[in-house]
Formats: C-alpha cells, sequence, structure tokens
C-alpha cells in the first residue's frame, strides 16, 4: 500500500504573529516557518506504517508557494521516499487542496492518506473531510490511536465526550490528533539523503484544477485586547476580589 | 433566508451548545432544526420548544445512531436543496461532519465563526486567536460551524414548532461504531460551565487535580486542563482546554499551574474574568489575568479550598 500524507507550510507555532497595519493578513515576511504540527505527526505516523511493514511507499505532498519546497524536505528528512509540491501563489483553501489532493490520488492511487487534523494558520479542520467525501472514502478525524485488522483501520479518535472507536472501511482518509504519536527528528546523515529524494512539480493548472478562493478576506485585525489586571497577595484577598468587586463568586 | 440546523444530541438529550448556535442561525434567517439519530424523539421534541424555531425534521434510523458522518452527509446533502445556510455546532461532531457536506456541494465551509456581519460575511479567528479574519462567501449555500461561546444560548422553551420526519438514506457501508469510553461527571459540562478551574503541568500528578475537584465542587465549576496535563496522563483528553481543544467562555476562569501558551490562551482567552495561579512571576498567564497570585498552588489550593468554606 502507497500512502500520501498532506503537509503544509505555516509559520512557526512558537512565533507570536502580529497583524499587518494595512489589515491585509499577518506578518510572515522575516517569520520563521515550518511544517504544520499535526503533519508531523502524519508523517511519523505514515513511517511507522512503512517501518511496520503495512506501507510500502510514503508520498508526501504539499501545495503552496515554491518555499513549501523546505516544509517536503522536511518529510524526506524524517523518512519519507518522495515528494510531490503543486506550486501556487494563491493561497488556496481547504476546497481546493482537497481537489489538488483528490487529483494526486487519481495518479497515484494511496490506500491510504494521512493528514494533519487542523493547519494551525487558518484552523479551518476541513482539509481531510473534504477529501474523503470527494474521494467517497471514509473517515477517521482526530485520531489518537490506529490499528489495522482485516483489511479494516481501527481508529480511536478524540471526540468532546472522550474517545470515540470506529472500524473504517479501505482506502481511507485520517486526521491526526497530538497524542497519536511522537513525530521523530530528522538525523543529520537522513537530512544529507533527502536531498537525493525526488520531488515532483506541477501547477494546479497541471492538474484541472480551479483553486480559486471561495472567501475573500475583507479585512484582519487584532482581538480586542483584555484590560490590565493586578497582582494580589494572598488568597484571602484573591477571594474577597471574586466574591465583591468581579461578584463572579 | 431559511437555515438548517443540524442539532447536536446524544439521541436522548439535545446539546446545550445547539441553544447558542440557534442565536447564530435566527440572524441569518428562519431556522428549521435537523435531529438525525436513532430514536431520538424526546431530542425531536425538546427541539420544538426552543425560542426561534420553525420547524423540526426528524431522521430516525439506525444508520444515524452514532452520527458517522458518512452516513449523515448524504442526508444534509439532499435537505441542502430548501435552505440557504447549513448550520452546525463548532464541536467535534460538526467538525466531523460539515466539511463533508460542503465538498459535496461543492462550497467552501466557514469554520468556526464567533460574529456575522451580514448574511455573507462573517468573522472567525485565525492563528489560534491572535487574529480575527472578516470573510464574505460567494458561495451560493452557505455553511457554517458557529463558536458556541461567542453567542448567547437562547431559552430552550418558548415555542412548539411542527414536527416532520423525514425519510432516511441507506448506510455508506464505510465505517462502523465500535465503541466509546466517555468521561463521566457530575460537574457541569466544561464549554457551557459558568465558573471553570484548569490544571496544568504545575499539578505534577493526576491524584492532585483532586484540589482542583475539590474546589470546583465548592464552586459549582468545570474542570479542564491544559494540554500539557492532558499528555502526561494527569486527566483525558476531553479536559483539554486550547486551540485544538475546548473553547471555554466562562464567568470565571481559575488557570493553577499553567504557563499560558498562546494555544492554550486560544480557549480561555475571553472568560470574563481569569485568575492566574502560578509560581512563577514571569509566567505569560499573568498578562492576560484580572487577578494574579504568585504562589505555589499546592499552599493556593488547600487555602482556596478552606476559605470558599468560610
Ligand atoms: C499544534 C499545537 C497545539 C496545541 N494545542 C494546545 C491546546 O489546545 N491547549 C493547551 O493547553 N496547549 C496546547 N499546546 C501546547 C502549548 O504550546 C503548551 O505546551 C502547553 O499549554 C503547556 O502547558 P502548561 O502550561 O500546563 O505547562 P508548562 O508550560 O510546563 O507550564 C507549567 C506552569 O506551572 C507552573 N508551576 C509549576 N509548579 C508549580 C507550583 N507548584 N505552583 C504554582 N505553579 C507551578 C510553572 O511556573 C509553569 O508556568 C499546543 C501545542 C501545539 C504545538
Ligand atoms: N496547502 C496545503 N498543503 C498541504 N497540506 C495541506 C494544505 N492545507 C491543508 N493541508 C492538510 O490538511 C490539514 C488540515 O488543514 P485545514 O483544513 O486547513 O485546517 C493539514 O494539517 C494538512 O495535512
Amino acid at each position: 500500500m502507497k500512502v500520501l500524507v498532506a503537509v503544509k507550510r505555516v509559520v512557526d507555532y512558537n512565533v507570536n504573529v502580529r497583524v499587518k497595519s494595512d489589515q491585509t493578513g499577518v506578518e510572515t515576511t522575516n517569520v520563521k516557518m515550518s511544517m504544520n504540527p499535526f503533519d508531523e505527526i502524519a508523517v511519523e505516523e505514515g513511517l511507522r506504517l512503512k517501518e511496520s511493514g503495512s506501507a510500502e511507499e510514503l508520498i508526501a505532498v504539499s501545495i503552496g508557494t515554491g518555499q513549501s519546497r523546505e516544509t517536503i524536505r522536511t518529510a524526506l528528512a524524517m523518512g519519507a521516499d518522495r515528494g510531490i509540491l503543486v506550486e501556487t501563489d494563491v493561497a488556496v483553501e481547504p476546497l481546493g487542496v482537497a481537489k489538488l489532493l483528490k487529483a494526486i490520488v487519481g495518479k497515484e492511487s494511496p490506500g491510504l492518506i494521512i493528514l494533519g487534523k487542523q493547519a494551525i494558520d487558518d484552523d479551518s479542520n476541513q482539509t481531510g473531510q473534504m477529501l474523503s467525501a470527494m474521494l467517497d472514502w471514509s473517515q477517521g478525524t482526530f485520531v489518537s490511536k490506529l490499528a489495522f485488522e482485516d483489511g479494516k483501520t481501527r481508529a480511536t479518535r478524540e471526540v468532546d465526550g472522550g474517545l470515540e472507536t470506529v472500524l473504517l472501511e479501505m482506502p481511507s482518509v485520517l486526521t491526526v490528533d497530538l497524542r497519536l504519536n511522537e513525530p521523530r527528528y530528522a538525523s543529520l546523515p537522513n537530512i544529507m539523503k533527502a536531498k537525493k529524494k525526488p520531488i515532483d512539480t506541477m501547477t494546479p493548472e497541471d492538474l484541472s484544477v480551479d483553486v480559486t478562493p471561495r472567501l475573500n478576506t475583507l479585512k484582519v485585525v487584532e482581538p480586542p485586547p483584555r484590560a490590565s489586571g493586578v497582582m494580589l497577595d494572598s488568597v484571602a484577598d484573591l477571594v474577597d476580589k471574586l466574591k465583591n468587586e468581579a461578584k463572579v463568586i | 433566508m431559511s437555515v438548517l440546523l443540524f442539532a447536536e444530541h446524544d439521541n436522548a438529550e439535545l446539546k446545550p451548545a445547539t441553544l447558542n448556535v440557534v442565536t447564530a442561525a435566527a440572524t441569518l434567517g428562519e431556522v428549521t432544526i435537523l435531529v438525525a439519530g436513532s430514536g431520538c424523539s424526546a431530542v425531536a421534541e425538546a427541539a420544538a420548544k426552543i425560542t426561534g424555531i420553525t420547524k423540526v425534521l426528524i431522521a430516525d434510523a439506525e444508520v444515524y445512531a452514532h452520527g458517522l458522518a458518512e452516513n449523515v452527509t448524504p442526508l444534509l446533502v439532499e435537505l441542502s436543496k430548501d435552505f440557504d445556510y447549513l448550520v452546525a455546532p463548532a464541536t467535534t461532531t460538526g467538525k466531523n461532519l460539515m466539511p463533508r457536506v460542503a465538498a459535496l456541494l461543492d462550497v467552501a465551509q466557514i469554520s468556526d465563526i464567533t460574529a456575522i456581519e451580514s448574511g455573507d460575511t462573517f468573522v472567525r479567528p485565525i492563528y489560534a486567536g491572535n487574529a480575527m479574519a472578516t470573510v464574505q462567501s460567494s458561495d451560493p449555500i452557505k455553511v457554517i460551524t458557529v463558536r458556541t461561546t461567542a453567542f448567547e444560548a437562547v431559552a430552550p422553551e418558548g415555542a412548539s414548532a411542527a414536527i416532520e420526519e423525514i425519510s432516511v438514506t441507506d448506510d455508506a457501508g464505510k465505517s462502523s461504531f465500535v465503541g466509546e469510553d466517555l468521561t463521566e461527571s457530575e460537574r457541569p459540562e466544561l464549554t457551557s460551565a459558568k465558573i471553570v478551574i484548569s490544571g496544568g503541568r504545575g499539578m505534577q500528578s493526576g491524584d492532585n487535580f483532586q484540589m482542583l475537584e475539590q474546589i470546583a465542587d465548592k464552586l459549582g465549576a468545570a474542570v479542564g486542563a491544559s494540554r500539557a496535563a492532558v499528555d502526561a496522563g494527569f486527566v483525558p483528553n476531553d479536559y483539554q482546554v486550547g486551540q485544538t481543544g475546548k473553547v471555554v467562555a466562562p464567568e470565571l476562569y481559575i488557570a493553577v499551574g499553567i504557563s499560558g501558551a498562546i494555544q492554550h490562551l486560544a480557549g480561555m482567552k475571553d472568560s470574563k474574568v481569569i485568575v492566574a495561579i502560578n509560581k512563577d512571576e514571569e509566567a505569560p498567564i499573568f498578562q492576560i489575568a484580572d487577578y494574579g497570585l504568585c504562589m505555589d498552588l499546592f499552599d493556593a489550593m488547600p487555602q482556596l479550598s478552606a476559605e470558599l468554606d468560610k
């Protein structure tokens, strides 16, 4: 079985993002970029499937500007076999990303596709579900545990009330949650090796996919700031304030 | 304009999140509620009473018992012909389902909206709530998930809408439900509690969470946690507050032994009053706290418990 993972280049999760003064978006120049943390977990899971013999090949796909090649290189350095970059300057929405991934699935015929549950820039939490619907495949979202049995995928999902386990027919689309695994670091020799691994580059036009955004971003602003608070000296003081000033207990 | 609202329930009871979504939906148009489940007539009856509801559709069949997205999607797609908006809460149920529906309708989904500017323009947080984007949709039908804490709940009583049974769709045959491990608690539900007390890595163990539970019981509060506390196995995953956990906005949020990473703040910074208890005076959580207490939590918690008894 071939496994496809989708990896997105995003502003690093440690960066304190700043809204641009012209309200068109957030500042991304001279800002540290990384692979979306959930996608690292997706790559790690793909690698474990390879190591356990469930998968033969792991392909990392990214959609974005030419710089997304770096994100694919990171996946290759972790151990993925090859990469596919769909190069575009358009900020492709989840709907468009799902369509592009579907087109790639048409060429590669993977048995499993693993995505992050959410990209930490747009916080959409949509792409995997959209892709699964377009392919008419089964879907396991927010997965924190995974097993294969009798040609099916057994997925434990993190849901609001706790955990839910479902059995999925193959082929399947999975989106992974943080507790599924601990992603590995790429070793230096593997970083070197990754430089020789192939990355296929194509465009949305090559795949005959229209990625014109459906949502027009009118403005991006900072959230309203909180009024500054006070430091207190004692627990008694705190309880007094909560009772008599804030009146919340 | 007409809105179809996907009700969140467990076949027995309507989840309170639905009431908040009604508020958002009602500003868009006339609201019809869809109750899809198995043996869920009590839910439909409850839904029919919600203030602001004009109609309830019930799809009662085994295939919807566990809300599997592969099975519920065709139902929503079929119903979509009669509506301008399809709306659901931004819970794990809504997030699992609605993008699937949007994809089959070939429209974008608008995730986690916190405000409605007009019939096609919505506000939503991005970058863990560090920025708020105003987006305008050009799609003919709008598929939306709603951040429930951003909208007031409507009254659960007041209306008596008609309940209409609708025909059900087949089992998609893609997936099946195996089981669930849900956290049982007598305390209020995290996302709708008036007071939340959360613990972080500073708690050091699951056993120490008993200190928070004791205080929670005195305050009628829910107990939450940071990701670090969940990852360390102190408490189950459904306690997690933050960008990738639950979003809460109670009257009072008490953060104990939590440093205040942006991913945690994303889930609680809209709380009305925030208290931070941390022994490190540099902890970023103090920057957003209304009341800060720089103190060892192992001293503070027993004192707080005693003080509340006074
Ligand atoms: C993609 C991604 C998503 C994430 N999503 C979330 C999320 O949804 N929710 C979330 O919470 N995190 C999330 N995180 C993790 C987040 O970045 C932080 O790592 C996490 O919130 C830290 O938890 P903490 O504050 O409990 O632990 P720490 O940062 O280790 O802080 C512990 C605090 O406890 C204090 N302390 C220790 N002992 C005591 C004591 N005896 N008395 C008083 N204070 C004490 C310390 O001073 C310190 O400030 C996410 C991270 C990533 C990368
Ligand atoms: N531009 C992209 N390139 C590659 N993968 C993506 C892209 N956008 C989204 N994804 C994948 O879809 C997941 C969910 O993203 P989102 O729906 O935007 O929150 C991410 O974790 C990635 O695995």
